[in-house]
């Protein structure tokens, strides 16, 4: 039996998550076939045949699949879905879209976010804003699975040959249509795959406050992240909420500013390899999982590290 | 039109999740319960999408033990119309509970099925997504904004690499995201009220939905706990550790 993968991809280059699936679905062990679905999608099937431990990949081009609509996605990994035994997705907005459609078509119960795969059939998954860990065994002919991208290293880029087969489009859904979208826009690195990231909280007090942490990510080469209070505030954009319900990072070294450490924040970042925070409150939870603290008004940290950091 | 809304009781977001001695699942006994805290952000919009005179009823759905009739009543003080639950003592899953809302509405005929974007207890962010799928009705997800145009809506999202916005034809499934707007708290008056509303209670079994599937829980664990560090005494022994210590800059 084979692995299912559908690929992400935006600006004609694969996203780093798939990377990530690809891993997971190695470890699973059976052949990968990537699924690539897209509108002049061509460069990113090229791109996907060579991803190591790629044996095929199913290139449908169709301006069906140029926005991520998961009616449309879902309809075309329903056309193969019985050649294989684990279908998977990534654990981004974009895969968690389309995958449950998948499970309820096959009538089968998906797993979110597995972070291990113990066998071909066994999972670990976390719940409860990780402060548990569900192993869980489908007995299922059909597995449909989301990838949390953090634990699983990501695979190679190159290395594959995998042969390009082009697979018929599905219609699109008469029921939905995409009518735009507000990118933000960074230089800064992509925020789950980046080595080091710099989060703001509410103790940040203003968006604007928050070109502090950019001018200390930009000598890092770090992404900025957020919690929810500081999205929900304003300050920053969503795409900037690290946690339970937002993004999940797992990066070298994550430095939270002026966040309590709430269990919904740290259940997006407590993987981090170190972590250290700032914070004014000596009592914040956020020490509890900190490499190291530093408790310290924020307003005086922060120049003075990016000072340091020049030195 | 009417509007159901689904709204699961859940640990509420201030507990700590203790993982139970013989690994079989989570302490749930002598803990506060409540309302999903998306499903309230649920109900808040089916209520201004009424009050805005886009709908003439709300109804809210729970699906579990008779304990959960406290969480419809939370609803039903918020300002839902009436509820219904579907009870059963087992712990289902998104397959089944899709499959379960799906039932009501049949029953119902809604318009619009608003749930969360996710249950903060199995965090499995799936239901919406199944429903949409099992009755082929539009899907709108991890919705920030929902505007009225004509017989469809306008949602905007929010997606890992910001906002974008989709136009469903109505029916619809919405699932909710955290910015879509802040919920009511339920006045004293409206708690009262909430007593008298009507409530209907239908057992699993007489939906003829099987419970069962081929997806068990091994055991829970907990996670690896990480050790507290050190505290700094300031910035320069912070970029020094990080730099030498830790080598990470
Ligand atoms: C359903 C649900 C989902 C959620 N999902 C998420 C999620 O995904 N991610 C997330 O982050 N949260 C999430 N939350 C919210 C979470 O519970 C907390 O409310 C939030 O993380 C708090 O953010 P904060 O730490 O920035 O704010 P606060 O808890 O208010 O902490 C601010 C901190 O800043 C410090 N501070 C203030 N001023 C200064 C200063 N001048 N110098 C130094 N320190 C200072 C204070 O001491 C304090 O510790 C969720 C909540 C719910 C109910
Ligand atoms: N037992 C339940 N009763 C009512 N609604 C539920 C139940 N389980 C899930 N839901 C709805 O589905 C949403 C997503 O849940 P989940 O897919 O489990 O993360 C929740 O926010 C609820 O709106």
């Amino acid at each position: 039996m084979s692995t299912l993968i559908l690929a992400e991809h935006e600006g004609g280059a694969l996203r780093p998550a798939t990377l990530n699936v690809v891993a997971a679905a190695t470890q699973i062990g059976n052949d990968v076939t990537l699924l690539v679905a897209g509108s002049g999608s061509d460069a990113v099937a090229q791109a996907a045949s060579s991803l190591a431990g790629v044996t095929k990949v199913l290139h449908a081009d169709d301006a069906a699949y140029e926005n991520e609509l998961a009616e449309n996605l879902a309809d075309l990994v329903m056309t193969i879905a019985n050649d294989y035994e684990h279908i998977l997705f990534a654990a981004t907005a974009s895969g968690k879209n389309v995958m449950p459609r998948v499970a309820a078509m096959l009538d089968v119960p998906g797993i979110s976010d597995i972070t291990e795969v113990q066998s071909a059939d066994t999972f670990v998954r976390p719940i409860y804003a990780g402060n548990a860990m569900a192993t869980v065994k489908s007995s299922d002919a059909r597995k449909v699975i989301t990838v949390r991208t953090t634990s699983f290293e990501a695979g190679a880029e190159t290395g594959g040959s995998a042969s390009v087969e082009t697979l018929a489009a599905t219609a699109a859904s008469e029921k939905v249509s995409f009518i735009g979208q507000e990118l933000s826009q960074s230089d800064r690195p992509e925020l789950t795959s980046a080595r080091v990231v710099v989060s703001g909280g509410r103790g940040m007090q203003d968006g604007e406050n928050f070109k502090m942490l950019d001018e200390i990510a930009e000598k890092l080469n770090a992404a900025v992240g957020a919690s929810r209070a500081a999205v929900d505030a304003g300050f920053v954009p969503n795409e900037y909420q690290v946690g339970q319900t937002g993004k999940v990072v797992a990066p070298d070294l994550y430095i939270a500013v002026g966040i309590s450490g709430a269990i919904q924040h740290l259940a997006g970042m407590k993987d981090s390899k170190v972590i250290a925070a700032i914070n004014k409150d000596e009592e914040a939870p956020i020490f509890q999982v900190a490499d190291y603290g530093l408790v310290a008004d924020l307003f005086d940290a922060l120049p003075e590290l990016s000072k340091g950091l020049d030195g | 039109m009417k509007v159901l809304v689904a709204v699961k009781r859940v640990l509420d977001y201030n507990v700590k999740a203790r993982v139970k001695a013989d690994k079989s699942g989570i302490e749930l006994a002598n803990v506060k319960m409540s309302m999903n805290p998306f499903d309230e952000i649920a109900v808040e919009e089916a209520l201004r999408i009424k009050e805005a005179g886009n709908a003439e009823e709300v109804i809210a759905v729970s699906i579990g033990p008779s304990q959960s009739q406290e969480t419809i009543r939370t609803a039903l003080a918020m300002g839902a119309d009436r509820g219904i639950l579907i009870e059963t003592e087992e712990e289902l899953q998104p397959l089944v509970i899709a499959k379960l809302l799906k039932h009501v509405v049949e029953k119902e005929s809604p318009g619009l099925v608003i749930v969360g974007k996710q249950a903060i207890d199995d965090d499995s962010n799936q239901t919406g997504q199944m429903l949409s799928a099992m009755t082929g009705w539009a899907q709108a997800t991890f919705a920030s904004k929902v505007e009225f145009e004509g017989d469809a809506l306008k949602v905007t999202r929010e997606v890992d690499s910001g906002l974008e916005s989709i136009k469903v034809a109505m029916p619809a499934v919405i699932t909710t995201d955290l910015r879509l707007n802040e919920p009511r708290y339920a006045k004293l008056p409206n708690i009262m009220k909430a007593k008298k509303k009507p409530l209907e209670t239908i057992p699993v079994a007489d939906t003829g939905v099987t419970t069962t599937t081929g997806l068990s829980v091994v055991e829970v664990n907990e996670p690896e706990q990480r050790q507290a560090g050190v505290i700094v005494s300031d910035v320069s022994e912070l970029v020094d550790k990080l730099k030498n210590e830790a080598k990470v800059i």
